[in-house]
């Protein structure tokens, strides 16, 4: 083999994409040639340094909307279609009218926001953005969140109870900054996102499933919870009931 | 019913939504190395998904991320068109000349001695963007999206052997360009 042929074959022989006979002929020519032999380490340690560097960009939020608002939303027909129904003078009563439409409205803006979740979550496992702040340390995390948030969402180390803290991240959900603490449960990822709420009642957990993934979201002390994982649902129960048990623990 | 019906099914809606949305990011991330402007990259991208939704009902394969880079080529070879018009940049595939330049006009120039140093992503990504087209395009589909060279060629529509050519001549290129900048060695 010349080096004119190798030069162009040692890059199918970097990138896996050489069969058996090619890849030896590469290889033998590479163990005589310098030249070739310097070219190849080079190159495979560009690769490396490309593949370890992540040079992706992150699709700004702002972009993300525009191209969710341009699709048909699945959600408006229904709620036009209900709407529909009362114009159409149902026999239903304008009061009990109002509570279900409140009732409809409530409904579409909640599954809206499930679904924001889950995609913040697919999002952190699939830009290699997973965490803004890396470490095991709650004190660590917790001033990190510090000025980039209205509010400072609790971080709590659950390593002790098999879930291990490994970070944290500002993320958008509902047009809104939220926190996001990032655990890990063997392979699976948790994203605990925190976001703040109007109200101050305490909603007890539960539980929805959306695309696979289960959402378990409680609200507790002016704060809204949602914790997303594709582990199981009672795994998932597990870490909402530690958490909250900690969090108890930690006020008192 | 409204003329264009089709866009307007929300299940059909959905389906792509939870199909093409994953893939946000490496569309916009390969619009940003082909277009090398954040503002357009924005643009292009949601053109993308526009033109891809519309032709969401024929898809038949391949797997959706180079079927979405492909339709973002197209895209951005009209915003090159557009910028050959107003600008001096050359657009559009090489001129057959650059791209049978042979290897050995930079090669040689590159010492066997010298080691490649390490360099932050930052500077990696601005020596990538410094590559001409088509090297820059094929670099970026096969190192930061890690297609094959089957799929490169398919979404490019140059056969293998092109794509193979293009890669080491990027590559080559990037070497230089990275040894270029490196102290010698003391």
């Amino acid at each position: 083999m010349t080096c004119d042929e190798a030069e162009i074959l040692l890059h199918a022989l970097i990138d896996g994409e050489l069969d058996a006979g090619h890849a030896r002929e590469v290889e033998d020519h590479v163990a005589g040639c310098p030249r070739c032999a310097a070219a190849l380490r080079d190159y495979r340690e560009m690769s490396k340094a490309v593949a370890g560097a992540d040079l992706r960009y992150k699709a700004p939020l702002e972009l993300r909307r525009r191209i969710e608002a341009s699709l048909p939303q699945a959600k408006v027909p229904s709620r036009r279609a209900v709407l529909r129904g009362f114009a159409m003078g149902s026999a239903v009563s304008a009061i009990a009218a109002t509570g279900l439409v409140a009732i409809v409205l409530r409904h579409d803006d909640e599954s809206r926001i499930t679904s924001e979740i889950v995609s913040a979550h697919l999002r952190s496992l699939q830009a290699g953005h997973l965490t803004d702040v890396l470490s095991t340390d709650q004190h660590t995390v917790k001033p990190w969140f510090n000025g980039r948030l209205d509010v400072a969402p609790p971080v709590i180390d659950l390593t002790a109870r098999g879930f291990t803290l490994i970070g944290g991240r500002l993320d958008y959900v509902d047009a809104r900054p939220v926190g996001a603490i990032v655990y890990r449960r063997r392979l699976h990822t948790i994203n605990l996102f925190v976001a703040q709420t109007a109200s101050t009642e305490t909603r007890t957990a539960r539980t929805e499933t959306f695309q696979g993934f289960n959402i378990r979201s409680w609200s507790e002390g002016g704060l809204n919870y949602w914790a997303v994982s594709d582990i199981a649902a009672d795994e998932l129960a597990e870490f909402s009931e530690k958490f909250q048990a900690a969090m108890k623990t930690s006020a008192g | 019913m409204p003329v264009n019906a089709a866009n307007d099914d929300p299940e059909k809606a959905r389906r792509f939504r939870d199909a093409a949305l994953p893939h946000l990011d490496d569309v916009y991330t390969l619009a940003r190395y082909l277009l090398r402007d954040a503002s357009d990259a924005e643009d292009a991208v949601q053109e993308c998904y526009l033109r891809a939704l519309k032709h969401f009902d024929s898809y038949r394969g391949p797997a959706m991320k180079p079927w979405l880079f492909a339709i973002l080529r197209n895209v951005c070879r009209a915003e090159y068109a557009r910028r050959a018009s107003s600008a001096t940049e050359t657009i559009d595939d090489v001129p057959e000349k650059a791209e049978q330049t042979p290897l050995w006009s930079e090669a040689p120039e590159t010492p066997e001695n010298q080691i490649l140093r390490a360099r932050d992503a930052s500077a990696i990504r601005r020596l990538v963007s410094a590559l001409a087209e088509p090297f820059r395009e094929t670099f970026v589909l096969r190192e930061i999206q890690n297609l094959s060279y089957r799929e490169i060629a398919d979404i490019a529509e140059v056969p293998v052997g092109t794509v193979m050519s293009r890669l080491a001549r990027a590559r080559a290129m990037l070497r230089s360009a990275w040894l270029a900048e490196q102290e010698p060695p003391k």
